[in-house]
């Protein structure tokens, strides 16, 4: 039987990103405002502390700050033609656990969407003609455009102490940055990080072949700062151990080290840790939220009442929550409709490994210490000839060179005994890769649902994943290969390894921890789960926060869109629906 | 705790190859941690799991030190080490897998949550899926090699004439290895390639993660390679192009590559 | 008559420095309330009299002292076990002559004999605050003292050879702003309690005023006169002021017990008192420090700190010692790491702490522990390593001395930990 609690105006599913900045907005209007958090409390000093943290084999290796599948994880096929099977070990991606979320463990890779990939359908009918996207792409507009969002992407630059230096500022074009980055109010925070030996070497290739490389916006600190909210932050210290680890000196952006020493601190803020939310509560209309119930860690259960409810965890267990508490219709592939659970997406990755004679120094660096081009990016190059829609970026990242997981040998090598010694002998230094990161398109087969056979710990059914990169994107992705390995010669390596992103997905290698999708937003309820506030179509008084909401994944890493997007959803929550209650958008 | 005083290595008579007496073999452990008490160790090895940080024992030498184990019986311990010391060759100049102690690592390993699956979802049904799917194995990685390390020695024995597999030649070690990775070997409960990787994986771990876990000893592994450890501040040094980093490898638990700090 | 007016000057000046800003009207409750409840935060009487998670001023917080443990009491205004039956003369006796209402004595862990300095004025406008609490019924455990000192007559003697009872006089020849300084410091804010050294019977060895004395607990509170290296002679006025404010300046960040007083104590003077109390500190003259020669400092264990200090400190303290602007404290020409006595420097690489996080400064920037990676030995070199770098020089710190304050930590925890957090009521 479970317990009622007091009720609370807000309450946030989950504590990272979205609920931190989230909670930070709407404890300004004076509301009571609650987090539930289903990991543990963790903070820079002890859990992240310079002391302990730099221990790949427990963060990087056994997975010490991410969530444990024994507790959550969900069941994955690449085709409706397989049973799904549960993803028992992490691979592919690693969610976040515990305050912070993936906040705390992210490499600092932080990005502005172009503006045409806010309406990416529109634009490529208009360019390229509607019968140029392949039939079973499901991609589509987002129903808020970059100006929108401008604002947004700015205030998350500047919580976080960015460090870059952008080309586009207030319509003035400047000889540094990425010149093809939307137009911006200002500036970053911060002056771009110090170059690495492996960014300049890229910096030098790609400039030869014509390319505009740039130092790629990081939210590493390359100076100590001060952040609007007077939270104090350290300068980045090159210590190499970024993703996957919790920052010691206050120098990588995250909850903790931006906005937690200030929301901690109000009276009309708290949080519970070890709280697992397993539904959203609706009253008998289903149209409106009455709260959540959750689970403690003995697993006794308890009604949170409350006037808002705010879906601010990792983005497909947004998702998840949405179809166990049956909010928004579910997707159902072979008819094509319903929504929740529809267009989820990925990230496309491929690396090029070159190895050279200079001495590389590969374990200096930072999670977002980088030298990117962004020419093969969205829709900055004719695809007309190409026969394929996306792109990515590619970059040389310098993030470390933690000697289990980053070390590149190359293909000849022997995979173990005296050959292996002697390979990794000559190669850890004088080792760089680079990686292109493109975009994914959703389409009709890519989604989520609820697994009919596996059940979570609680015994509800778990999610399931059906995913496989359409074969649009293996296109794009070789081709973002191919540019990346003209890049490689162009530095007259020694050696370099070629890999390409070959079919079909598997959940097993690590790629990147960037789930998009299956709580859509848009215009349209047919096709979106949310408007283009963020608001459910079918709970008014359910938002729902996160990367979960992307249409589609474009090319470069989600967080700073996840960011913007939270301040965005924040702002209209102030500005229109605490004064009116009620759906944000009538059709 | 805080005294660094040199033990010499037990003799092998602690070394009971037939009984396999915990108590006994943690008493020889206790006697080569120096200034640590007997009692202490045995708490902490059996009790739930617990952070201990074990002293150093101060020896430069890069010889293997001989420890007892905590998970492996005598009989799988004498496989591991003939395994790791064909996947990671080695001697007293240029220290492979047994220099590092690896095998010492794997043990302590596998007592743990690692070797437990603390962390892996183990509710059935159990199928074996795609290899897009991922491990879907009933054991965990101490069943694994418990297992495999089994059947490989029964297969040995039938291969050659009763030997098992570290009693073969280095040659003959080496093609069993490759078997195993090419699946040549059948194994009973799953196939021999998992296990081999698994083995590979932790070998690398253990020659190249932290001295604190009881691998790497004296930076083994780091100093093949050039990483030079945790160090928090590169701030000067990331600009100074093509410079070799001027200072010797540190750990979690200082310059001293023999001073452990293990959850067991 | 020109009498009068020689008195009238003292007078006002008396007056005026009290006054500062504040609004003084006799006879009016709620003025006096929050007069009364900023001295009250002056005075930090919450930290003493309040546990960490008990009830405001109830009382019950263990003083340690060298002849026991001394309990503080409850002074709310219950009336059976707080002050609530004490009248204004009964609460000015305790606060200026150190005697209970029952006529018995206190000891000077409560430090009334800086408290005596207070006008009769103040004390009534803190009693008025103090009857405002909500009482609470609460009696403080026995105290353990020594015996036979738990009799309390044994303090009539104390008083007589130590105790110099009076009110502040001003002092003509100084600036008004000089006297309410003094006045504060001296008085309600009874900084001596812990910056000036104890004699052998527990009392303040008025020949070294706040030149530097036992915090408690294995703390050591610095020097606070003009010394350059071991004192506030490199510092302003302002970076006093800001360190009181904020908990940190230019050079350093508090610690420990410290960084209790600046978040319920200093950080809430009005920024016309901190400037007042930083230009008295400002006049006290160096003391006379004990010169470290370069040959007192032994070349190994610097070989020793500086490899610890590359590997362990770099991260925040950055490899030419300055720390990170306005994050992490610098120790290059940073007073307290030049402090005659290394304790509080030890408790912090020991246990780690956490700085002053009052609104104008939010972050709470800590530092982690050391205590399980350092031996005592490493802990000794790298602290003497950094006291004698850069410019810097101090005594060097020997294994032993860590090994005593080990043992404070291991007795009494993280100091961090048992900070109270109260907000005052």
């Amino acid at each position: 039987m479970a317990t009622t609690l007091k009720p609370v105006d807000v309450v946030l599913v989950g504590f990272g990103w979205t609920a931190s900045i989230i909670a930070q907005e709407l404890t300004e209007e004076g509301l009571q405002v609650l987090a539930l958090e289903r990991g543990v409390d963790r903070a820079t000093v002890p859990d992240f502390a310079t002391t302990h943290i730099q221990d790949e084999l427990k963060y990087a290796v056994r997975n010490g700050l991410f969530q444990a599948p024994v507790r959550e994880t969900l069941s994955f096929r690449n085709t409706r033609s397989q049973t799904a099977l549960p993803m028992r070990q992490l691979g592919s991606f690693r969610p976040g656990a515990g305050v912070g979320g993936a906040g705390v463990h992210w490499n600092g890779q932080t990005w502005r969407f172009l503006p045409d990939d806010f309406v990416l359908r529109s634009h490529t009918e208009q360019r390229y003609g509607a019968d140029f996207i392949p039939e079973d792409l499901t991609i589509q507009d987002w129903g808020i455009t970059y100006d929108d969002l401008e604002p947004c992407y700015d205030r998350f630059e500047y919580l976080c102490g960015v460090s870059g230096a952008a080309a586009n500022v207030a319509g003035e074009r400047r000889k540094h940055g990425n010149p093809f980055e939307g137009d911006r109010s200002r500036d970053y925070p911060l002056p771009p990080l110090d170059r690495s030996a492996g960014s300049l070497m890229f910096d030098k290739a790609a400039r030869e072949l014509g390319y505009h490389p740039f130092a790629a916006p990081a939210a590493n600190t390359s100076r100590p700062y001060r952040n609007p909210l007077g939270v104090q932050m350290g300068q980045c210290t090159y210590c190499g151990f970024c993703e996957w680890f919790g920052c010691g000196n206050n120098s990588k952006a995250s909850p903790q080290s931006t906005i937690l020493p200030v929301l901690l601190k109000k009276d009309n803020f708290s949080y519970r840790t070890g709280c697992d939310v397993t539904r959203v509560l609706l009253d008998n209309t289903g149209n409106k939220a009455k709260g959540v119930m959750y689970r403690d860690l003995e697993g006794r259960e308890f009604e949170q009442p409350s006037e808002l409810v705010i879906l601010c965890a990792f983005a497909h267990h947004n998702v998840h929550l949405l179809l166990l508490s049956g909010i928004g219709r579910p997707y159902d592939p072979v008819t094509g409709t319903g929504v929740t659970g529809r267009n989820y997406a990925y990230q496309i990755t491929s690396s090029v490994e070159v190895f050279v004679d200079e001495l590389m120094n590969p374990y200096m660096g930072a999670g977002a210490l980088g030298q990117a081009i962004d020419d093969f990016n969205t829709d900055n190059f004719d695809h007309g000839p190409e026969g394929f829609i996306g792109g990515g970026y590619i970059a040389l990242w310098t993030t470390g060179g933690r000697p289990i997981l980053q070390h590149h040998l190359p293909k000849e090598a022997p995979k173990w005994g005296e050959g292996w010694k002697k390979s990794m002998a000559e190669n850890y230094l004088k080792s760089a890769s680079i990686s292109t990161h493109g975009s994914v398109a959703s389409h009709r087969e890519a989604y989520l649902d609820l697994d009919p056979t596996y059940k979570d710990i609680y015994g509800n059914p778990m999610l399931r994943l059906t995913f496989d990169f359409h074969e649009n994107d293996y296109k794009m992705s070789d081709f973002l290969t191919g540019k990346a390995e003209s890049i490689g010669k162009a530095m007259k390596p020694r050696a370099m390894n070629v890999k390409k992103r070959k079919p079909p997905y598997s959940i097993v290698p690590y790629q990147t921890t960037h789930n998009t999708g299956g709580a859509v937003m848009g215009d349209d309820p047919r096709t979106s789960v949310v408007n283009r506030y963020l608001q459910t179509w079918d709970v008014p008084n359910v938002f729902v926060v996160g990367a979960c909401n992307f249409p589609q994944n474009a090319g470069y890493n989600p967080t700073g869109t996840v960011g913007a997007l939270a301040f965005w959803a924040a702002d209209a929550i102030r500005k229109m629906y605490l004064k009116n209650p009620g759906p944000l958008v009538r059709i | 705790m805080e005294t660094i005083r040199h033990r010499p290595h037990p003799s092998d008579s602690c070394w009971d190859a037939d009984t396999n007496m915990p108590s006994q073999e943690q008493a020889c452990f206790a006697e080569h941690l120096c200034g640590m008490s007997r009692r202490r160790f045995v708490q902490a090895a059996l009790s739930l799991p617990v952070l201990m940080a074990l002293p150093a024992c101060g020896s430069d030498k890069p010889g293997p030190a001989k420890v007892a184990r905590t998970f492996f019986s005598s009989a799988e311990q004498r496989f591991i080490e003939a395994a790791v010391a064909r996947l990671i060759p080695g001697d007293r100049d240029s220290p492979g897998a047994i220099e590092a102690n690896v095998p010492f690592f794997i043990d302590l390993q596998l007592a743990g949550p690692y070797g437990r699956a603390d962390r892996r979802y183990m509710e059935g049904p159990w199928a074996s899926g795609t290899e897009q799917q991922g491990y879907q194995l009933k054991e965990t990685p101490a069943q694994l090699y418990r297992k495999a390390i089994a059947d490989i020695d029964d297969y040995c024995r039938k291969q050659f004439d009763g030997k098992v597999y570290a009693a073969l030649t280095q040659e003959q070690q080496d093609r069993l290895l490759h078997d195993m990775d090419d699946n040549k070997i059948e194994l009973r409960d799953f196939p021999a390639q998992a296990f081999f990787e698994v083995l590979w994986q932790n070998t690398q771990e253990g020659f190249l993660s932290d001295p604190m876990y009881g691998g790497n000893r004296n930076f083994a592994g780091w100093k093949l390679i050039g990483f030079p450890g945790p160090r928090y501040n590169y701030v000067a040094e990331i600009t100074q192009y093509g410079k070799p980093y001027p200072l010797p490898p540190v750990g979690i638990m200082g310059r001293d590559g023999t001073r452990m700090r293990v959850e067991v | 008559m020109h009498t009068l007016k020689f008195l009238w000057i003292p007078m006002a000046s008396a007056l005026a420095f009290l006054g500062c800003g504040i609004a003084h009207s006799q006879g009016n409750d709620f003025n006096n309330i929050q007069r009364g409840r900023y001295l009250a935060q002056a005075g930090d009487c919450i930290s003493c009299h309040t546990v960490k998670g008990g009830k405001p001023f109830a009382g019950g917080y263990p003083v340690e002292t060298p002849f026991g443990t001394i309990y503080s009491s409850n002074i709310t205004p219950d009336v059976v076990t707080g002050i609530g039956n004490w009248t204004g003369d009964d609460f000015y006796r305790s606060m200026h002559s150190g005697r209970r209402k029952d006529g018995q004595y206190l000891y000077p862990a409560c430090p009334y004999p800086w408290f005596t300095k207070m006008t009769r004025e103040d004390i009534n406008d803190l009693k008025a605050y103090l009857d405002t609490l909500e009482p609470v019924r609460a009696i403080p455990p026995e105290n353990d003292l020594i015996w036979p000192l738990g009799w309390r007559q044994f303090m009539a003697g104390w008083n007589l050879l130590f105790f110099d009872e009076g009110e502040y006089t001003p002092r003509q020849d100084e600036s008004m702003t000089w006297n309410r300084g003094a006045y504060l410091v001296n008085g309600v804010g009874h900084c001596a309690a812990c910056h000036t050294p104890k004699n052998v019977l527990g009392a303040s060895d008025k020949d070294k005023a706040l030149q530097g004395g036992d915090a408690g607990e294995g703390w050591f509170a610095p020097s606070l006169t003009g010394h350059e290296r071991d004192g506030l002679g490199s510092w302003t006025i302002k970076d006093i002021a800001q360190y009181l404010k904020t908990g940190a300046n230019k050079d350093t960040a508090s610690t420990g017990p410290m960084t209790e007083v600046v978040m319920n104590s200093t950080q809430h003077l009005s920024d016309a008192d901190l400037a007042a109390v930083a230009t008295y500190l400002k006049s006290i003259p160096a003391h006379q420090a004990p010169t470290t020669a370069p040959e007192d400092i032994d070349d190994q264990a610097m070989a020793r700190g500086k490899g610890l200090y590359v590997d362990q400190c770099i991260g925040c303290h950055m490899a030419d010692g300055k720390g990170q602007d306005e994050a992490f404290p610098p120790l290059a020409g940073s007073p307290p790491i030049q402090a005659e006595n290394a304790q509080t420097l030890i408790q912090v690489v020991l246990a780690g702490d956490h700085m002053a996080d009052p609104p104008s400064l939010p972050t709470g920037l800590a530092m982690p522990a050391f205590d399980w990676k350092l031996n005592d030995q490493q802990v000794a070199d790298v602290l003497t390593y950094v006291r004698n770098s850069w410019g810097n020089r101090a005594p060097p710190v020997s294994a032993n001395d860590v090994a005593e304050v080990r043992k404070d930590v291991h007795k009494y925890g993280p100091r961090f930990k048992r900070m109270i957090t109260h907000a005052l009521p």
